[in-house]
């Protein structure tokens, strides 16, 4: 009985957080892989814009709850993410035209593009705040739980209970759908398979006749949609607030990173390395420890670190897969 | 960089006619008192004060952009790490805090160095795949150590006496002493990152010192035996007379009646020119090292790789050794301007250290003034610094004047109440607009 109070512990305080936030880490490290296989470059304003597109389903939930639309036990702010995505991706597709365009055209360094993201990150930032302020939002409504702690307990009978979120519920299966269309699109189709000839080899993509300008509307088009749901999922599971998705762009990078900067299973799997090592790591072991070890009651919390070194998780396991393996777990491109 | 800087020469005028812009402003924000300028010169002084310690920040960003081309995205994390080592160098020592658990503490960290310094040798031993699992054991094992002796250390130091202290305490030296020490904390720091990430993609060190820099600002947040963490490090001691006592100075009276001012508003000029002449006097002379180097073989050689990394390292030059340098020396010149800060504020405030403010901004400054030029970016500095702080009351003023015809309502409240915030797109315009339209900035590299 101990070692199923374990597992449920296990499953409710690690693996349920970790599958949710991994997802959405996930979600993000797409969208910085694919710009950085097709555009080349570290896009340092992709927080701000999973910020932005975030604000603008708030706004447009708020104004879908205001005409009285609802969705039963669902959150609203599911009918308003494609609108969101919509709006958000004609703004990035505003910041090529007018930014990122002109240094492709100079063959600038990537180092400047990079440069130049940051004053679009500036840019969005401020958007941002005019648009919602700075202040902590809470967005989801309709129902809470797919499964409850007492409901659990009432089933089961066990002394551990067992909370399944409906937000950590979809996040699941958003992330899980897009990530199949996504990785469908690039297999099957003809556009994905004309971007994935982009990413390996440019010159050899414009001789066959790939048209590259379309080939980087469709990678910003499909990076912002990822970023658009990552934080909108983010902001339903926890809650928005800006410049959570300023920070939340170094766990994304690591994901990237750890995956293989280019590659697109890589940033699946980074993103989830990253979340379950996360919270694995910043988790209070003591009470699993109590049930699986009868009897020993350990001094400390058995936490290896505070929850306020989460950043510092994303930042060691970069700092490894940069010295042991620099072109991440999948091989993607180092340099 | 290659690419974007145009070969042709640019007017020698710019520089002086840059400063003199600048001085304009201030004795418009010192003289005339209207909606625009405050007519304070306490708080033209107090601007330019803050402006002179964002000019050595953007000198260190210039140091590694311009001279190195290296993207450092961790300002921030350098420039609190400097700021710690006037709370450790020059405040007074806290009674009983060594003895419950200094030496606990210092035996921990010597735990972990040795810990890192085991797992980097047996991993340069090692091939394979047992390479990355014996680094790991090392690691572990170190860990559980280090935790094992630093757990009951910190609890001892936050438990005596919390109300006021709760840290280790300083060493009760001068002030000024503290400032190189911030130097060398940052450089250190600076040396762990970059031998990890240079020598890799460009990209990756921006990422490497992005997390570097949370995670110090981090640090400096939660470790309470360290500098009170988020309770804050006040009372750290000045190199210049404090306010009060000069006010209670009969000799300073006179003066200040001389100037025909009261004490007051006379004393708080006379500290913040103090300030003042301590800063332009570490400025003048950081920037006059970095000229002398960069007019140098050293500095010839430096920007050869700049330019062209390729054709250096065919020359022989060991591109990843000098980006490690230019990059530790970058840091150096931020965390000294950070022991700088803190001493002008006479507070430690970890939670006051935001990225917007500290890193891009220095970012803005420097590639508005003149990546490549210390002139430039010094310029620059004190420029976006005054515009930064003055938009915060031109933009309210100018919504007020925009939504003078409007009717009252929640869009006009929403307006009025959000224009603050638009510094933040009027920065990232100003960037994005002279990285396009000028790359060389306002006053470009010769």
């Amino acid at each position: 009985m101990d070692i199923a109070n374990a597992l449920v512990a296990i499953l409710n305080f690690v693996v349920i957080p970790a599958a949710a936030y991994g997802s959405q880490l996930a979600l993000g490290a797409l969208g910085v892989t694919l710009i950085y296989g097709i555009l080349r470059f570290s896009n340092f304003a992709h927080g701000d814009t999973m910020a932005i597109g975030t604000a603008i389903v708030i706004l447009l939930t708020w104004g879908l709850q205001a005409l009285g639309v609802s969705l039963g036990p669902l959150p609203i702010a599911l009918l308003a993410l494609p609108i969101g995505i919509a709006i958000t991706a004609g703004l990035v597709l505003l910041t090529d035209r007018l930014v990122y365009r002109h240094y492709r055209r100079v063959r600038a360094d990537p180092i400047v593009l990079v440069m130049a993201s940051t004053g679009v990150m500036f840019l969005m930032n401020g958007l941002t705040r005019l648009l919602i302020g700075v202040d902590e939002i809470r967005f989801d409504d309709g129902a809470r739980f797919l499964i409850s702690v007492q409901q659990f307990k009432a089933w089961t009978g066990l002394t551990e209970g067992l909370a399944l979120r409906l937000s950590q519920f979809i996040t699941l299966v958003v992330a899980g759908l897009s990530c199949w269309a996504l990785f469908r699109f690039l297999n099957r189709t003809r556009s994905g398979k004309a971007m994935r000839a982009y990413s390996d080899n440019e010159d050899l993509a414009l001789l066959s006749g790939i048209d590259p300008e379309r080939v980087v509307r469709l990678t910003w088009i499909i990076a912002t949609a990822l970023a658009v749901m990552a934080g909108t999922l983010y902001g339903l599971d926890k809650s928005f607030k800006a410049f959570n998705y300023f920070q939340i762009l170094l766990p994304i990078f690591a994901a990237a990173i750890v995956g293989g900067l280019g590659s697109p299973t890589g940033a699946v799997a980074g993103g989830f390395v990253i979340a379950f090592s996360e919270v694995a790591v910043t988790y209070p072991w003591k009470k699993i420890a109590g049930y699986l070890v009868p009897g020993w009651q350990p001094e400390g919390l058995l936490q290896l670190l505070s929850t306020e070194y989460k950043f510092a998780v994303s930042f060691v396991i970069l700092i490894v897969v940069l010295l042991f393996r620099p072109t991440g777990l999948f091989r993607g491109k180092s340099f | 960089m290659s690419t974007t800087r145009q070969s042709d020469a640019a007017s020698p005028w710019r520089a002086p006619a840059l400063l003199a812009v600048l001085v304009v402003l201030f004795v418009l924000e010192g003289s005339l008192s209207n909606a625009l300028f405050s007519g304070s010169w306490n708080s033209a002084l107090g601007i330019l004060n803050m402006g002179l310690l964002s000019a050595i920040m953007a000198l260190g960003v210039n140091i590694t952009w311009g001279y190195g081309g290296l993207f450092n995205a961790g300002v921030v994390g350098f420039l609190a790490l400097g700021g710690l080592a006037p709370v450790l160098v020059s405040t007074r020592p806290v009674p009983g805090a060594w003895a419950a658990g200094g030496t606990g503490v210092l035996l921990a960290l010597l735990v972990g160095l040795a810990t890192l310094g085991l797992a980097a040798v047996v991993a340069r031993w090692l091939s394979g795949a047992l390479r990355f699992w014996a680094a790991l054991a090392v690691i572990v094992a170190g860990f559980v150590i280090y935790r094992e002796l630093f757990d009951p250390a910190v609890a001892a130091i936050e438990a005596n006496n919390p109300a006021q202290a709760g840290n280790i305490g300083g060493l009760g030296l001068p002030v000024l002493l503290s400032w190189p020490v911030g130097g060398l904390l940052a450089a250190a720091a600076a040396w762990g990152v970059g031998k990890v990430a240079l020598g890799l993609r460009s990209d990756y060190l921006a990422i490497a010192t992005l997390g570097i820099g949370e995670i110090i600002v981090a640090v400096m947040r939660n470790e309470g035996w360290l500098a009170r963490g988020v309770l804050n490090m006040s009372g750290i001691p000045r190199p210049v007379p404090y306010e009060l006592n000069l006010q209670a100075d009969p000799g300073f009276q006179a003066r200040a009646a001389g100037w025909g001012m009261d004490v007051a508003t006379a004393s708080g000029i006379w500290v913040k020119l103090c300030y003042a002449g301590l800063f332009v006097a570490v400025l003048l002379a950081l920037v006059l090292l970095s000229e002398l180097a960069l007019r140098s073989p050293w500095g010839r050689m430096m920007r050869a790789i700049r330019d062209n990394e390729t054709a250096a390292e065919a020359m022989g030059k060991h591109v990843t050794r000098r980006h490690l340098q230019v990059f530790i020396i970058g840091a150096a010149v931020i965390g000294l301007a950070g022991a700088m800060m803190v001493t002008l504020d006479g507070l430690l405030n970890p939670g006051g250290y935001a990225p917007l403010r500290y890193t891009f901004l220095v970012w803005v400054m420097v590639i508005v003034g003149g990546s490549g030029n210390n002139w430039g970016a010094v310029l620059g500095a004190i420029l976006i610094w005054y515009l930064w702080i003055k938009a915060e009351v031109w933009g309210p003023a100018f919504m007020s004047v925009v939504t003078a015809a409007m009717e009252p309502g929640p869009l006009k409240a929403h307006l009025l109440e959000s224009a603050p915030h638009m510094r933040f797109v009027a920065m990232g315009l100003v960037l994005l607009l002279v990285l396009r339209f000028a790359p060389r900035g306002l006053v470009p590299e010769k």
